[in-house]
C-alpha cells in the first residue's frame, strides 16, 4: 500500500500526520486552559473540586498526545528533533518540566500526608496552564521567524567537536519570546486555550452557577484570543518567508511566501477559513447561548485552523524550520526525514491511528455521559 | 577542547542516569500491579463478592498514586533523547525513533484512555467493560514496555540497519530485524517478568504488615495468595530470562560479560563466579570467591571448552582466539571516519571518483569506525567493579525471591500465616530488595556498555548536544530537586493509604 508511494509522498504524508497530532495536540490543551481558571471561576472549595475533578479526567489524554507528538516527529523528522531540542534547551525544558509538575498535581492534591498541600498543587497547575500553551506557542512560531543555528553533517567526522546541529544563542531558545510573531501566537494559544476550556466546563459540568460565570469569562477571554491571532496572522501572511528553490534546494527569501501559500494550496485557504469560522460560532454558542455544543464546534476549528498553519510552514516548497544564522541549514520536510524505508513502515503504523482515536472517542462519550456534579464527586473514592 | 566535551558528556550521563533510575522506581511497580489488579478485579467480576470489589479498589488507589509520578517521570526521558544526545538523535533516529512513536500510538493511549474508565467507570459503563479496561491498562503498560526496550536492546545490539553516507547517519533497512532480534525479546521477557517480581513483593510486603499489626486478616491473606502465585511463577521466569540475556551479552557485547564476571583474562572452561571479590592492582587485577567449573564458558557459549575473552584480550587484542586489539580497531576507525569526511567533501566538490573511492575506504573499516573516537585504548573498559558486584547482588536476589515466595506459597496454603513473625518481617523489607534488585540490573545494562550509546558505533562522547556544562548541570539538579521532592511526596501518601487500609476501598483521606 505505501511501498509503491514516491519518497517525497511519504514526507508530505507525515507532515500530514505531525500536523494532525499538533492540530490535536492544541484541541486539547483546553485542559491546560482549565487550569488556569480554576481559581478565577470558582468560588469556594467544592466548586473549584468540581473544575479540577471535570478536567482531570482528560490531563492525561492530553499529555500522552505531547508524548506521541514527541515520538511521532522524532521517528519522521528526526533532524528537526535534534536541532530543536537539542538548540532549544530551555525552552523546550521548561515546557517539560511544567508538565513534569502537572502529573503528580491532580492525583496528589487533596490526599493526606501530600506534603506541599493543595495549594501547591493548585499553583502547580497554574504554571503549567500558562506556561505550557504560551511556551509551546511561541516554539512553533519559530517555524515562521526562524532561529539561528547551523546544521552540517561532516562534523560528525570532527573528533573533537562533533556536534551536527549547533544553536548559536546563549539563550537557547528563550530569544523567541521576544519576536512579536512568536509571542503573538504564544499568546493567542494560551487564551485559545482558556476559551476552550471554558467551553468544555459548560459542555461538562452540571453545576448553574460556575456554568454561568463561565459564560462570562468566555465573551472576556476571546477578546485578546482575537487580537492576538489576528496580529499573528497579519504578521505572517505579510512576512518574508523561508521558500526553497524545488530543483536546487536553495532556500532564500520571498516576500510575502505565507501569503503566497495560502493562495497557491485553495484547499489550505478553506480549511483555514473553515476552522476560523468554527472557532468563532464555538464562541459564539458558548457565550450567547450557554450551549454545551460549542466545545465540539470550537475544538474542530480549532483542529482545522492548526493543522493549516502547519501546512502553511511546510508545504509548498516552504522551509518548516528556518534558521536566520545560515539560510542553507534551514531545515524542510525534505532535508529533515527519516528515510524512505523507515516512512513507509511508520506509514503502515500510522494505519492505526484512527482506531486509536475510535475507542477514546466510544470511553470519552461513555464517562462523559453524566456531567460531573457536586454529588457526583462527593461519592467518588477515585477524585482528585 | 576535549576537556570541556569531557565534561559535558559527563553531565549529561549523569542526568540521563537520574532521570531514567528515578523512572524505574516506578514502572515496575505498574506493570506488576497492573495484572494483579486485573485478577482481582475478574474474580470480583465472577463472584459480585464485595470484598473482592474493594481489595480490587484498595490496589487501584495505590497504582494510581504510583502512576502519576511514573508518567511525570517518562516525560522527561523521551524529550532528552532530543535535548541532550541531539547528534545520537540525528545519527541513530532513523531506527530508535520507531520505536518511541509505536510506543506513543500503540500503548500509551491504550493505558491513559483505560486508566480513566478503571477509575472512574465504577458506576458509569457496564461490569464487564469495566473489568475488561483493568485487562486493557495491564496490557497496555507492558506493551509500552515492550517497545521502548525493543529501542533499548536495539543500542546494546545494533541490527537491521546500514550506514548511509549521503545523510552520514544509520537508516533502517529491516524492521523486523529490529523488532524481533533476540536481545530484544529477551530484555523485555526479563524485564516484565522482573517488574511481575516487584508487583508480588509489593502486595505481600503490604499484605504481611497488616498480619503483623493482626489488621484486615482475611484481605491480607487472600492478596499474599494471589501474590505468591504469581511471584513464584515470574521469579522462575525472571532466572530463564536473565540466563538468556546473558548469553546474548556474551555474544554480542563480550566487553560487559567481562565486566559482569569479572574476568581480566580470558579462559577456556571459564569459571562462573558466585560470590567473589575483586582483588589486586593495575594489571594484575582478579576475582577470588567460590566458582562454579567452566560453567561461565557453558553460559556464554553453550560449551563447556569454550574461549570466553578477558577484559585484556578485548584491550589487548588475542592473536589465538582471532581477536583484534582495541589500538588496532582505534587506526581502522580513524582511517574510516577519515574517509568519510573526505567522501563527504569530494561530493560536494562533485569529484565522482575520489567519492567512489573514499567510500570503499570507508565502508571496508566501518565496523571499527566507533573505535576512531578514542584517544586511549583504556576508554573501551567500563567500570568493571561496579558492574561485577551490581550483577552478582541481582542474581543473588533473584534467586532468594524463589525461595521466599515458595516459603510463603506454601506456609499460606497450610494457613499459618499469622503465626510466622519471622516470615512476615522479612516479607515485608523483601520489597526493598527488590527495587535495589531492579536498579543493580539496569546498571549492569547500563554501566556496562560504557562507553558506547550504540555497541562498537558511536561512544557517549559523540552522542551529546552542543550544550554548555553549565546548562546540563542546572538542568540537572533542578532535576534531582524536583524528583526528590515528588517522590518523597508519593512515599508519604503511599504510607497513609496504606495505613487507612482497604476497608470501602480505601476511603479517600
Ligand atoms: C527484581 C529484579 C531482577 C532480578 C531478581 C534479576 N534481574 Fe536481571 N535485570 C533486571 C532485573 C532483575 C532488569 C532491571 O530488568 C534488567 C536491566 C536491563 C534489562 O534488560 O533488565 C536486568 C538485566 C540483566 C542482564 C543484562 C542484560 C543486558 O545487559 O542487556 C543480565 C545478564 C541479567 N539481568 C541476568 C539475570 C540473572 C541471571 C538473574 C537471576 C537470578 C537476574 N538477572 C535476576
Ligand atoms: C528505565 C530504565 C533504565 C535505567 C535505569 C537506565 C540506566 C542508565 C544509567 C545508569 C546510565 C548511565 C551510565 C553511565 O553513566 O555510566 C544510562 C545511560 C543511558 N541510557 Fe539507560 N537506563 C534505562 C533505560 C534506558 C532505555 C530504555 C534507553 C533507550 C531507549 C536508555 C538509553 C540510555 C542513554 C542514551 C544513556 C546515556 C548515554 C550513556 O551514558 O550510555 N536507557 N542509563
Ligand atoms: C529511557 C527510555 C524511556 C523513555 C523515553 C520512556 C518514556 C515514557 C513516557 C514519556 C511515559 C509517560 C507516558 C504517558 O504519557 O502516559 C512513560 C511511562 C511509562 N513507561 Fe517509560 N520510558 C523509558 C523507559 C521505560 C522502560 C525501560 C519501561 C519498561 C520496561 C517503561 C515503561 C513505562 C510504563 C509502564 C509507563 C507508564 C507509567 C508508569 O511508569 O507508571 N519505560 N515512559
Amino acid at each position: 500500500m505505501f511501498n509503491n508511494l514516491s519518497y517525497l509522498t511519504l514526507q508530505q504524508y507525515w507532515w500530514i500526520i505531525i500536523s494532525v497530532l499538533a492540530s490535536l495536540l492544541v484541541f486539547m490543551m483546553f485542559v491546560q486552559g482549565g487550569q488556569t481558571l480554576v481559581w478565577q471561576l470558582a468560588k469556594n472549595q467544592k466548586e473549584r473540586s468540581i473544575l479540577i475533578n471535570s478536567i482531570g479526567r482528560k490531563w492525561d489524554l492530553t499529555f500522552t498526545t505531547l508524548v506521541t507528538f514527541g515520538g511521532a516527529f522524532f521517528a519522521s523528522f528526526p533532524l528537526f528533533y535534534s536541532t530543536s531540542f537539542g538548540g532549544a534547551y530551555w525552552v523546550w525544558m521548561l515546557i517539560l518540566f511544567s508538565f513534569i509538575i502537572q502529573a503528580v498535581s491532580y492525583e496528589y492534591r487533596t490526599k493526606a500526608n501530600n506534603l506541599l498541600g493543595t495549594k501547591t498543587y493548585d499553583i502547580f497547575l497554574i504554571i503549567n496552564g500558562v506556561l505550557a500553551t504560551v511556551l509551546i506557542g511561541t516554539a512553533v512560531g519559530t517555524f515562521f521567524t526562524g532561529s539561528e543555528f547551523s546544521v552540517d553533517r561532516i562534523n560528525i567526522t570532527n573528533i573533537s567537536d562533533s556536534a551536527i546541529s549547533r544553536w548559536k544563542t546563549p539563550t537557547h531558545g528563550l530569544e523567541a519570546a521576544f519576536n512579536i510573531t512568536s509571542l503573538s501566537l504564544g499568546l493567542a494559544i494560551f487564551f485559545l486555550a482558556r476559551v476552550l476550556g471554558l467551553l468544555y466546563f459548560i459542555n461538562n459540568i452540571d453545576n448553574d452557577g460556575l456554568v454561568k460565570r463561565a459564560s462570562k469569562q468566555l465573551k472576556i477571554c476571546s477578546i485578546p484570543f482575537l487580537v492576538f491571532f489576528l496580529l499573528f496572522v497579519g504578521l505572517v501572511l505579510t512576512k518574508d518567508g523561508f521558500a526553497v528553490n524545488p530543483v536546487t534546494k536553495e532556500v532564500f527569501m520571498e516576500s510575502f511566501k505565507y501569503f503566497h501559500n495560502l493562495i497557491e494550496m485553495p484547499i489550505v485557504l478553506i480549511l483555514f477559513l473553515i476552522g476560523v469560522v468554527g472557532v468563532f460560532y464555538g464562541i459564539f454558542l458558548g457565550a450567547f447561548k450557554i450551549s454545551g455544543k460549542g466545545i465540539w464546534f470550537a475544538g474542530l476549528g480549532t483542529v482545522l485552523t492548526v493543522f493549516s498553519i502547519f501546512l502553511l510552514a511546510g508545504f509548498n516548497n516552504t522551509a518548516f524550520y528556518p534558521s536566520i544564522f545560515d539560510l542553507q541549514s534551514s531545515l524542510t520536510i525534505e532535508n529533515s526525514s527519516s528515510s524512505k524505508y523507515t516512512l513507509t513502515v511508520m506509514s503502515y503504523v500510522s494505519l492505526l491511528v484512527p482506531f486509536v482515536i475510535a475507542y477514546i472517542w466510544y470511553t470519552w462519550r461513555m464517562l462523559s455521559a453524566r456531567k460531573v456534579s457536586e454529588a457526583d464527586i462527593a461519592n467518588d473514592p477515585m477524585k482528585y | 577542547m576535549a576537556e570541556f566535551n569531557f565534561a559535558l558528556v559527563d553531565w549529561s550521563r549523569a542526568q540521563f542516569a537520574l532521570t531514567a533510575l528515578y523512572h524505574w522506581i516506578f514502572v515496575p511497580l505498574t506493570l506488576g500491579l497492573s495484572f494483579i489488579i486485573a485478577f482481582m478485579h475478574t474474580i470480583y467480576y465472577k463472584t459480585g463478592d464485595v470484598k473482592w470489589k474493594n481489595m480490587t479498589k484498595f490496589w487501584m488507589k495505590l497504582f494510581g498514586i504510583n502512576f502519576a509520578i511514573g508518567v511525570a517521570t517518562g516525560i522527561i526521558l523521551e524529550f532528552q533523547f532530543g535535548t541532550n544526545w541531539s547528534n545520537y538523535s540525528w545519527f541513530v533516529g532513523d531506527i530508535f525513533g520507531a520505536p518511541l512513536a509505536i510506543e506513543g500510538i500503540l500503548a500509551f493511549f491504550i493505558e491513559s484512555t483505560f486508566i480513566a474508565v478503571m477509575f472512574f467507570g465504577w458506576e458509569r459503563v457496564s461490569k464487564r467493560f469495566h473489568m475488561l479496561s483493568s485487562w486493557f491498562v495491564a496490557f497496555g503498560s507492558n506493551l509500552s514496555a515492550l517497545w521502548i526496550l525493543v529501542a533499548n536492546a536495539w543500542m546494546q545490539n545494533p541490527v537491521g540497519m546500514k550506514f548511509n553516507p549521503d545523510t552520514a547517519r544509520n537508516e533502517m533497512v529491516n524492521f523486523f530485524e529490529i523488532a524481533l532480534s533476540s536481545t530484544a525479546i529477551h530484555k523485555f521477557l526479563h524485564t516484565v517478568s522482573e517488574a511481575y517480581v516487584i508487583g508480588a513483593l509489593f502486595v505481600i510486603a503490604i499484605s504481611s504488615w497488616y498480619l503483623l499489626r493482626k489488621r484486615h486478616l482475611e484481605f491480607a491473606k487472600r492478596s499474599i495468595l494471589i501474590a505468591s502465585i504469581f511471584g513464584l511463577l515470574s521469579s522462575g521466569f525472571v532466572v530463564l530470562t536473565g540466563d538468556g540475556s546473558a548469553y546474548y551479552v556474551a555474544q554480542t557485547q563480550p566487553m560487559k560479560l567481562a565486566a559482569m564476571e569479572g574476568l581480566y583474562d580470558g579462559e577456556t572452561n571459564a569459571d562462573l563466579v558466585a560470590v567473589g571479590i575483586i582483588t589486586g592492582k593495575d594489571n594484575d587485577k582478579k576475582v577470588i570467591g567460590i566458582k562454579i567449573p567452566s560453567m561461565l564458558s557453558w553460559l556464554a557459549n553453550k560449551d563447556v571448552n569454550a574461549f570466553v575473552p578477558g577484559i585484556n584480550d578485548i584491550v589487548d587484542g588475542n592473536e589465538e582466539h582471532g581477536i583484534l586489539s582495541t589500538e588496532a580497531r582505534m587506526q581502522k576507525g580513524k582511517i574510516s571516519i577519515n574517509a568519510l569526511a573526505d567522501y563527504i567533501k569530494a561530493k560536494r566538490e562533485n569529484n565522482s571518483e575520489l567519492a567512489v573511492e573514499k567510500l570503499v575506504e570507508f565502508e571496508s573499516n566501518y565496523e571499527h569506525f566507533g573505535y576512531g573516537y578514542f584517544e586511549n585504548k583504556e576508554e573501551v573498559i567500563p567500570n568493571v567493579p561496579l558492574t561485577f558486584y551490581s550483577f552478582h547482588i541481582m542474581v543473588s536476589l533473584g534467586l532468594f525471591f524463589i525461595v521466599l515466595f515458595l516459603w510463603v506459597l506454601v506456609v499460606s496454603l497450610k494457613g499459618k500465616l499469622e503465626n510466622k513473625k519471622l516470615l512476615l518481617k522479612i516479607s515485608v523489607w523483601s520489597i526493598l530488595l527488590g527495587y535495589i534488585a531492579s536498579m543493580l540490573g539496569w546498571v549492569v545494562a547500563e554501566v556496562g556498555r560504557q562507553p558506547w550509546t550504540i555497541q562498537d558505533i558511536l561512544p557517549v562522547t559523540v552522542a551529546t548536544s552542543n550544550l554548555g556544562v553549565g546548562t546540563v548541570q542546572t538542568t540537572f539538579f533542578i532535576f534531582l530537586a524536583l524528583f526528590t521532592v515528588l517522590l518523597i511526596a508519593e512515599i508519604k501518601i503511599m504510607f497513609t493509604q496504606i495505613k487507612v487500609g482497604p476497608e470501602e476501598g480505601g476511603k479517600n483521606v
